[in-house]
């Protein structure tokens, strides 16, 4: 045989051997990765209540959404930072004013992370605060109603995406600046002066404990790196906030490639008790800015917004001790603070380690000045003296890290797309699991806080490929439960989710279901447009706007039928809905209105405003099927011609009357 | 007969002082369930008013053209506070005197109160759940909505249920224990 033709058998062998193996290699069948008793795990009977409520970030839908667990059944997409027409949330003139910025009316943002209120460390059931990151806002949604009750912008801030992460008595909810940018008096600079120019910024906004009421307290003034996402400290490292930060070159271009290029970026640590002692040595300098601030009213059933000019700032130039950095390998993401507060969990994006930062030793550190040297002035910690040890080889992409009761923490590998397992204390990895595709972030009921709920973990995937029936282009997005009560992580439920799913949080049902709120009582309605009965049912004129003072109930409007409505009028229908009972909201809609419908919960006001391009006769109706006479809940409304004589009148089921 | 024993007249003061309890909480209640309702809508009766959830009853029962149940639809409801108080006084009157005959009177006194009470009781009924409005959505046939007097009914897709409430239960509980003192007494004397 020539050696030609045995180099030809060689090849070919070794061919059909790599098709042996690629074949052995081949994936098994995903549905080979959930266990058989999965779906009676997830089961929740039809009537039956699930034992968690489960509160999703929307991503870039700007919404909230509620999902039962284990079941992951949707409740509810509570809308937070962007317009949703179902509810006339950004459409009634009642809400409209939640949306206002600095920068106007801004209908959308980027809904990322959720931070449930706490009292000692525990969940208490009262707020959910979410980030929005585009235009930078911080939203807080009351839970007895599961509506926003406030939101607030964040001035010297670009993209608000480390945050909003809460302190364990829920003093503060935060916000750092994703983006560095130029701050003060003139921001209209070269953006190649960069690393002269741009700034960052963390902001510590404090919440009332007894009405939720948010209010910048105070800014820390920062080197223009990236913040990306932080965790208080909780227990012993009560008063500390860490942040992850990453792009230490302080790259304004090409930050894929140019912000990758140091071994290590940071963590850090920043401690508020010390910020509010030089806060209140007046060592912070106020700074004119301008941010909108916007509250809802469950009384008048109206949101104010309103624009605040001063912020104060704290420099670390002029207060030691209040910030440190650790280094942290790779541009890390995650970083999250164990249950007992001692442990924080850096994840590297690129990193091949998981490291564990101890509290104990970063104090001792500190103390014992083991510094190595200083990053724009702010001191930085040796790695090695602020380290608990590294989860060598756990996988590939760390991301987020959250905790059960039982010393163990979960943290989320986006590139080999997986949940890995691992033990605190001696920072053995236990499991594995993969998921389906590329998670992101995690969830273990109360898992950030110091009472892990656990029993479950959910991961929050950015890819679904075939895990669904396919819908085009783009896809679901998608959650997947996992059953963490026993030694090994089992799948127990796949559920699509709205918008981009990032960070989540779950808390035990009766923490809230037993507040939930069921009406507005009529009688404590202050909404200066409602009738609070059908005898104050009213149309009015001041100039070209026409008020009518409308009320709903099952299963009639008063009025239902309106004249003397000219062309070049705004109409202003106030509808107040008469009902005492729960679950019968109605709806409103009138026909050509460049605008949304109403959703009017029992006792509650709500206005739409139209304006008619056409003379004619309009409909209007209920849009909400609220009883077996839904469909006759209706009625006219005529628009005559500027010029036109008819006499404003408006009644119900009567001989029309001449109106004020 | 003679004078009844000093223990049944104690015992007869307390009956009558716990009806003053009737002041205080609801005699008589209508519970009504439905499919829309598992929670259930409640009406309760006092001597001078009404509670529970009237408006939304109302709400309801305007589709089949009901009056609008309201405290002016009860003129008893102006006057029962002097009737029971009249009542309270008579079982004292009982009680200080010890008259047996007195004894047998208030008695009958109760049993004819109550008689009248469920007729008139059953009158509003009839009115209400007959006297409908002829421009009602929803008219079905032959069809009365007359509540039950006393227990359950089915009315449309609700389960209505009539009963006394704890001031009604406290009214019965006296006149039993003024009827036990009777018949006690009475056993006695033969």
């Amino acid at each position: 045989m020539s050696t030609k033709l045995n180099n030809y058998l060689t090849i070919l062998t070794a061919m059909g051997l790599l098709a042996v193996i690629a074949n052995g290699c081949k994936p098994k069948n995903v549905s080979s990765a959930t266990s058989g008793d999965g779906a009676e795990k997830a089961y929740v009977a039809p009537g039956k209540y699930d034992e968690f409520y489960n509160f999703v970030s929307g991503g870039f839908s700007g919404q909230m959404s509620v999902y039962g667990l284990p079941s992951g059944r949707l409740f509810r997409v509570i809308p937070v930072f962007s317009v949703d027409p179902e509810k006339g949330y950004g459409y009634s003139e009642e809400s409209k004013p939640m949306l206002n910025t600095s920068h106007g009316f801004v209908p959308w943002d980027d809904l990322h992370h959720i931070a449930l209120s706490e009292t000692d460390g525990i969940h208490d059931g009262r707020w959910a605060f979410a980030n929005g990151n585009n235009t930078p806002r911080i939203a807080r949604v009351d839970l007895k109603t599961f509506r926003t009750a406030e939101i607030i912008e964040i001035p010297n801030s670009a993209g608000n995406h480390s945050s909003p992460f809460i302190t364990e008595n829920s003093e503060y909810v935060i916000a750092g600046t994703r983006f560095s940018v130029p701050m003060g008096s003139n921001t209209d600079v070269p953006i190649s002066t960069y690393k002269q120019n741009f700034k960052g910024t963390v902001s510590f906004i404090s919440v009332d404990k007894n009405n939720g009421a948010m209010s910048i307290a105070f800014q820390v003034l920062l080197p223009g790196v990236n913040f990306d996402l932080a965790r208080a400290g909780k227990g012993k490292s009560h008063g500390w906030m860490f942040f992850s930060c990453y792009n230490s070159e302080r790259a304004n271009t090409l930050l894929e490639v140019n912000s990758s290029q140091k071994d290590k970026d940071f963590i850090m640590a920043v401690n508020w008790k010390k910020a509010e002692e030089y806060l209140a040595q007046g060592k912070g300098q106020k700074q004119t800015v301008a941010y909108a601030h916007n509250v809802y009213n469950e009384k008048t059933h109206s949101a104010t917004s309103t624009i605040e000019r001063t912020v104060t700032v704290l420099d670390p130039k002029d207060c030691p001790d209040m910030v440190y950095l650790m280094p942290c390998p790779k541009s890390p993401h995650g970083c999250d603070t164990d249950p007992t507060g001692e442990y924080i969990v850096g994840s590297g994006k690129l990193a091949a380690v998981i490291p564990v930062f101890s509290f104990t030793k970063f104090q001792k550190a500190i103390a014992d000045k083991t510094f190595d040297g200083d990053y724009e002035g702010l001191p930085v910690l040796k790695y090695d003296a602020v380290l608990h040890g590294e989860v060598k080889k756990p996988g590939l992409g760390p991301l987020h890290t959250e905790f059960d009761a039982n010393g163990n923490a979960y943290t989320s590998f986006f590139v080999s797309s997986e949940v890995v397992k691992w033990r605190i204390s001696d920072l053995q990895v236990l499991d594995r699991v993969p998921t389906y595709y590329s998670v992101g972030h995690l969830c273990v009921p109360g898992g950030p806080t110091k009472k892990p709920w656990g029993k479950y973990m959910i991961a929050y995937n950015k890819i679904t490929k075939d895990r669904y029936l396919p819908t085009g282009p783009e896809l679901t997005q998608s959650a997947q439960l996992f059953d963490i009560s026993g030694d090994k992580m089992k799948l127990i439920l796949d559920f699509p989710t709205i918008g981009e799913p990032h960070y989540a949080e779950a808390i035990p049902a009766d923490l809230i279901s037993k507040n939930s709120t069921k009406i507005y009582k009529i009688e404590e309605n202050e909404n200066p447009y409602a009738a609070k009965g059908e005898k104050e049912a009213k149309v009015e004129r001041k100039g070209n706007e026409v008020h009518v003072y409308m009320t709903s109930i099952r299963s009639h409007f008063v009025p239902d039928n309106i004249e003397g409505v000219k062309l070049g009028d705004v109409v202003y229908f106030h509808v107040t809905n008469l009902e005492q009972d729960w679950d019968v909201p109605h709806g409103f809609a009138v026909k050509g209105a460049n605008n949304a419908e109403l959703l009017i919960m029992p006792g509650e006001t709500q206005t739409l405003a139209w304006k008619p391009d056409r003379t004619g006769v309009f409909p209007m109706y209920c849009t909400d099927f609220c009883s077996a006479l839904h469909q006759e809940m209706q009625g006219y409304i005529r628009v005559s011609p500027a010029s036109a004589n008819v006499p404003l009148t408006f009644s119900t089921n009567k001989a029309p009357e001449s109106a004020k | 007969m003679k004078k009844i024993s000093t223990t049944s007249r104690i015992l007869m003061a307390f009956a009558s002082l716990a009806i003053i309890a009737a002041y205080f909480f609801p005699v008589w209640r209508i519970d009504l369930f439905a499919p829309q309702y598992p929670e259930g809508l409640v009406m309760k009766i006092w001597l001078n008013k009404l509670t529970g959830d009237v408006d939304v009853i109302n709400g309801l029962n305007h589709y089949i053209g009901m009056k609008k149940i309201s405290v002016e639809m009860f003129p008893e409801l102006t006057f029962l506070v002097y009737l029971v108080a009249g009542f309270i006084a008579f079982g004292l009157a009982v009680s200080i005197t010890g008259s047996s005959k007195l004894l047998l009177g208030y008695l009958l006194t109760s049993a004819l109160g109550g008689v009248i009470a469920m007729y008139d009781f059953y009158q509003w009924g009839y009115d209400y759940g007959h006297n409908l409005d002829p421009t009602a959505p929803i008219k079905v046939p032959d069809m009365g909505y007359q509540p039950p007097l006393l227990g359950h009914k089915k009315l449309l897709n609700f389960d209505a249920y009539s009963m006394p409430d704890v001031g009604g239960y406290i009214v019965i509980g006296a006149v039993v224990i003024a009827f036990a003192i009777w018949v006690y007494e009475y056993r006695k004397s033969k």
